[in-house]
């Protein structure tokens, strides 16, 4: 009997090699993203299993799509059993905010946005508060709001362990308390891949389905799955403010252009975060396998131009432990 | 020296470019055949662990530039601040736990569990070993075995690490001597025989200048063996050294519509196609497999460590925390085991004391009903102990509520671990690798309780009867129908046979069935073998309340 792996043609990657069927199979071995594939949906069917009301925390950008397509690959033939939640901060870019609503209804999820009006009604900003306390009321508050107020027990996020010093050592069922706070000294050890999900009431479970993916390996996903991306991650020409080494997008209200600094720049964001606090890299990566090239030559790391991580050193530390994730 | 290092330089960059010049399509196909070897680092801050790991990731070109900014000084790296910043974090009060690092090079991923020396030093590297494939030992050249080098050696040997390479570090300050680097690589040898570790690779390294790091020291004529990452890249996986057949612990039924019944899972072992012959567990019935459905589709063959859904020929009593397994070699059912744990928690083991275990994707009630000894991880001896505080281990035995489906730890790491949850406080109290397992036999096997209706069915009552009373079983065999009052009779430990005159469906209640809501059990068993029967209800005898296909497996 020949080892192929797909009797039937993968009908939903129009042609590309999936990840799952690109293998050397004969030799039993996987490679490194079927590896992560099998771990991360293993990781989602433990977490449905064992817990009462999961929601997956839906933030729009490139890894929040690879856990799409996972959760759907870890319930086939049977639908995905959670709702998403975004966190709205008001400050999105109104690309993310289409694709939200386009993608999510073409899959037939249900979406919850929360977002913290009382705080935006106060004219809560970066500028005026400082990124801190911003990310504080609009992102950290409205997050643990909105997971309270459907008793949300379980919730997945995108993060990964490559991103940032504090998450590199964050668990894949990451424990808070019942006011939704990571406690990094006193976290429950986690070995092989016996994950303890058990709590009391109002505690609750972060899981990271994509701890161990690396950047390269979410890109690598996307161009092997055809998995759709907002299309800010791709380059095209924009109109930026040029400050220095800073490309600031036009649609951040707080900063106004002087003279001369409103620029057409061919340009991309490398993540996706709110318009005031996220700078664009030049570039000319406008299709998926010239970004991952892109991303093999480039120097700075991905966060690099994420305002909201340099306040002050482990600045996400301090964030995670009240509840940011 | 200048120009020797000059010229590894160049042919490292001339190897890069070379890289660079294939289409980004060749690149995205030369990624896609690259594997994922884990493993672990541990040590304290003065042995050269980060400035090695530093080493590794500068030399192999995974650093980002931003980060080389941020630890250079006076235009010298500091290859231990590039890695994690250790004393740094210490001194800014943020923790130190295990951390996880990634890199890759052109033949391979890693991830790098790297777990600090000085605090929760046990928990942590076991934590960090637990799946790993390849543990690096770090020896100071100058000072040899130390404790701390039995220590990790020992975890390392206790949580399966089949290949453990030993980094015999600051050889530039014994002037790269070859003796000392045999007297070390000779007590390191005798070490692992000791600990019973498969393999144990000395390399002779200097971290801080590079030597046999990444490339070849061309400064220790003596060693002609590889670097170490170049044993990184072509070591073998832990997972190709599992010795078991097939096993796919359920963690789901995933049912979408009336015509599909699939049980979704991890294979931990084995290969598995269309039309074999398994075994499900515990009930032992056979039966063989309909399909294995992917989201590509449905494969021809699935092997671990593949998640997938598989779907069965028959209609099987199937769910959460059953195991579907091969028939040649099954785990083994099991009740009582001994095993090595590795305690993490404040409030210590004690004998007696219960806990919940979760093994595979079950997670049930656990008594420790013997603590052997306790390991002196230091001293490589075992001691009799009253307990064990955090972060001591030893060898308990355990005693379940509820069977598991069990393989000892040296055949197969997914399926021989489990862990020890405290019931007050939740947390993840100990580590546990299966040494030995006793059987479930029938000499063993507990007098169930229950009510079981079997309506007109006198033949299969006479029989179960019989089969019963050769268990010991306390067996009532009536036509009183009134079932609250039969109830309390299985309360107190009694099994019923409850005879009607009419032909109803088989209906089996426990003494926990308060509802009175019976499991209804098919019919089709009424032809099978009495010990499968039985087996059937005994299953459900165990079985967590409020079951369903998808229940917690919490039993609480």
């Amino acid at each position: 009997m020949t080892a192929t792996a797909a009797i039937e043609p993968d009908s939903a990657s129009n042609g590309h090699l999936s990840a799952s069927s690109a293998a050397d199979i004969s030799r039993d071995r996987l490679n490194h993203i079927q590896l992560l594939e099998a771990e991360s949906i293993h990781i989602f069917r433990e977490v449905v299993s064992e817990f009462q009301n999961p929601v997956m925390l839906y933030s729009i950008g490139k890894d929040s799509s690879v856990m799409l397509r996972l959760a759907q690959k870890a319930f086939h033939p049977g639908p995905i059993p959670f709702p998403l939640l975004h966190v709205d901060t008001g400050y999105k870019f109104r690309e993310m905010l289409e694709f939200r609503d386009r993608y999510t209804a073409e899959l037939g999820l249900k979406l919850i946005v929360w977002r913290n009006e009382e705080a935006l009604a106060n004219g809560a900003n970066p500028i005026k508060l400082g990124t801190q306390r911003c990310c504080g009321l609009l992102k950290t508050q409205a997050l643990l709001d909105g997971l309270r107020s459907q008793g949300f027990d379980a919730a997945f996020g995108g993060a990964r362990r490559d991103e940032e010093k504090s998450r590199a050592k964050e668990r894949i069922f990451s424990f808070r308390d019942g006011a939704g706070q990571w406690d990094p000294k006193n976290q429950r050890p986690e070995l092989w891949s016996l994950f303890n999900g058990k709590i009391g009431p109002g505690e609750s479970i972060r899981v990271f389905p994509l701890s161990n993916w690396t950047e390269l390996d979410i890109w690598h996903y996307i161009h092997l799955e055809n998995i759709p991306i907002v299309p800010l991650y791709f380059a095209k020409p924009r109109k930026m403010l040029v400050r220095a080494d800073s490309l600031i997008p036009l649609e951040q209200p707080f900063i106004q252009g002087l003279p001369g600094e409103e620029q057409l720049v061919k340009c991309r964001l490398r993540s996706l975060g709110c318009s005031p606090c996220t700078g664009a890299i030049r570039s000319d990566a406008d299709t998926v396998p010239k970004i991952i090239e892109e991303l093999m030559e480039v120097r700075n790391s991905e966060r690099a131009n994420r305002i909201i991580d340099h306040d002050q050193d482990g600045s996400m530390e301090i964030k995670k432990r009240e509840g940011y994730f | 020296m200048a120009t020797t290092e000059k010229n590894v330089l160049e042919v490292t960059v001339a190897a890069q470019s070379d890289e660079e010049r294939l289409p980004i399509e060749q690149r995205l196909e030369a990624e896609l055949r690259k594997d994922l070897l884990r493993f672990s680092t541990a040590g304290s801050v003065d042995d050269g662990k980060s400035t090695l790991i530093g080493r590794l990731l500068y030399d192999s070109h995974n650093v980002y530039d931003d980060h080389i900014k941020s630890v250079t000084r006076n235009a010298a790296i500091d290859f231990a601040q590039l890695t994690d910043g250790l004393r740094a974090e210490r001194e800014q009060g943020i923790t130190i736990d295990v951390a996880y690092r990634y890199f890759s090079t052109p033949k391979r991923k890693f991830i790098i569990a790297d777990t600090p020396g000085h605090e929760q030093y046990t928990r942590n590297m076991a934590t960090g070993a637990s799946t790993a494939d390849v543990a690096i030992v770090l020896v100071d050249a100058r000072k040899g075995i130390l404790n701390q080098t039995r220590r990790h050696a020992c975890i390392a040997s206790l949580l399966g690490i089949p290949i453990v390479i030993a980094a015999i570090n600051k050889m530039d300050l014994v002037e790269f001597s070859p003796e000392v680097f045999k007297q070390h690589s000779d007590s390191l040898q005798a070490l692992a025989r000791q600990l019973e570790i498969p393999r144990l690779i000395p390399v002779p390294v200097s971290a801080l200048d590079g030597d046999n790091v990444v490339h070849r020291s061309t400064r220790m004529p003596f060693y002609d063996g590889p670097s170490i990452l170049e044993l990184l890249e072509t070591l073998p996986l832990a997972i190709e050294r599992t010795q078991a057949t097939f096993r796919l612990p359920v963690q789901r039924v995933i049912r979408p519509h009336q015509d599909f019944r699939g049980f979704a899972g991890q294979i931990t072992a084995g290969a598995v196609h269309p039309g074999d012959e398994i075994l499900a567990l515990p009930s032992g019935r056979r039966s063989r497999v309909k399909s294995i459905t992917t989201w590509e589709g449905e494969l021809a063959r699935a092997h671990a460590p593949q998640s997938v859904v598989v779907s069965l020929e028959d209609e099987i009593d199937l769910s959460r925390g059953d195991m579907i397994a091969a028939i040649e070699a099954p785990p083994r059912k099991t009740t009582r085991f001994e095993a090595t744990v590795v305690w993490m928690h404040s409030k210590p083991l004690r004998v007696g004391a219960t806990y919940l275990l979760k093994h595979a994707s079950q997670t049930v009630k656990a008594t420790v009903v013997e603590l052997r000894s306790r390991i002196d991880v230091e001293h490589l001896a075992e001691n009799s102990a009253a307990q064990l505080g955090l972060n001591d281990i030893g060898q308990v035995v355990i005693e379940t509520s509820r069977p598991l489906l069990a393989d000892l730890y040296r055949e197969s790491r997914a399926t021989g671990s489990l862990i020890l949850i405290d019931a007050v406080d939740n947390g993840t109290a100990g580590a546990g690798m299966i040494r030995q397992i006793q059987e479930a036999s029938e000499d063993h096997k507990r007098a169930i309780a229950g009510l079981l209706k079997v309506g007109d069915r006198p033949f299969l009552a006479g029989q179960l009867e019989q089969t019963l009373l050769v268990t010991g079983a306390l067996v009532l065999r009536t036509r009183f129908a009134g079932t609250s009052q039969l109830l309390n009779l299985v309360r107190v430990g009694a099994f019923i046979i409850s005879e009607s005159d009419e032909l109803a469906p088989i209906a089996f209640l426990r003494a926990d069935s308060l509802s009175g809501k019976p499991y209804e059990i098919s019919a089709d068993f009424e032809f099978a073998r009495p010990e499968e029967f039985l087996a059937e209800i005994e299953r459900i005898a165990s079985l967590p309340t409020g079951e369903d296909d998808n229940d917690n497996g919490l039993g609480i």
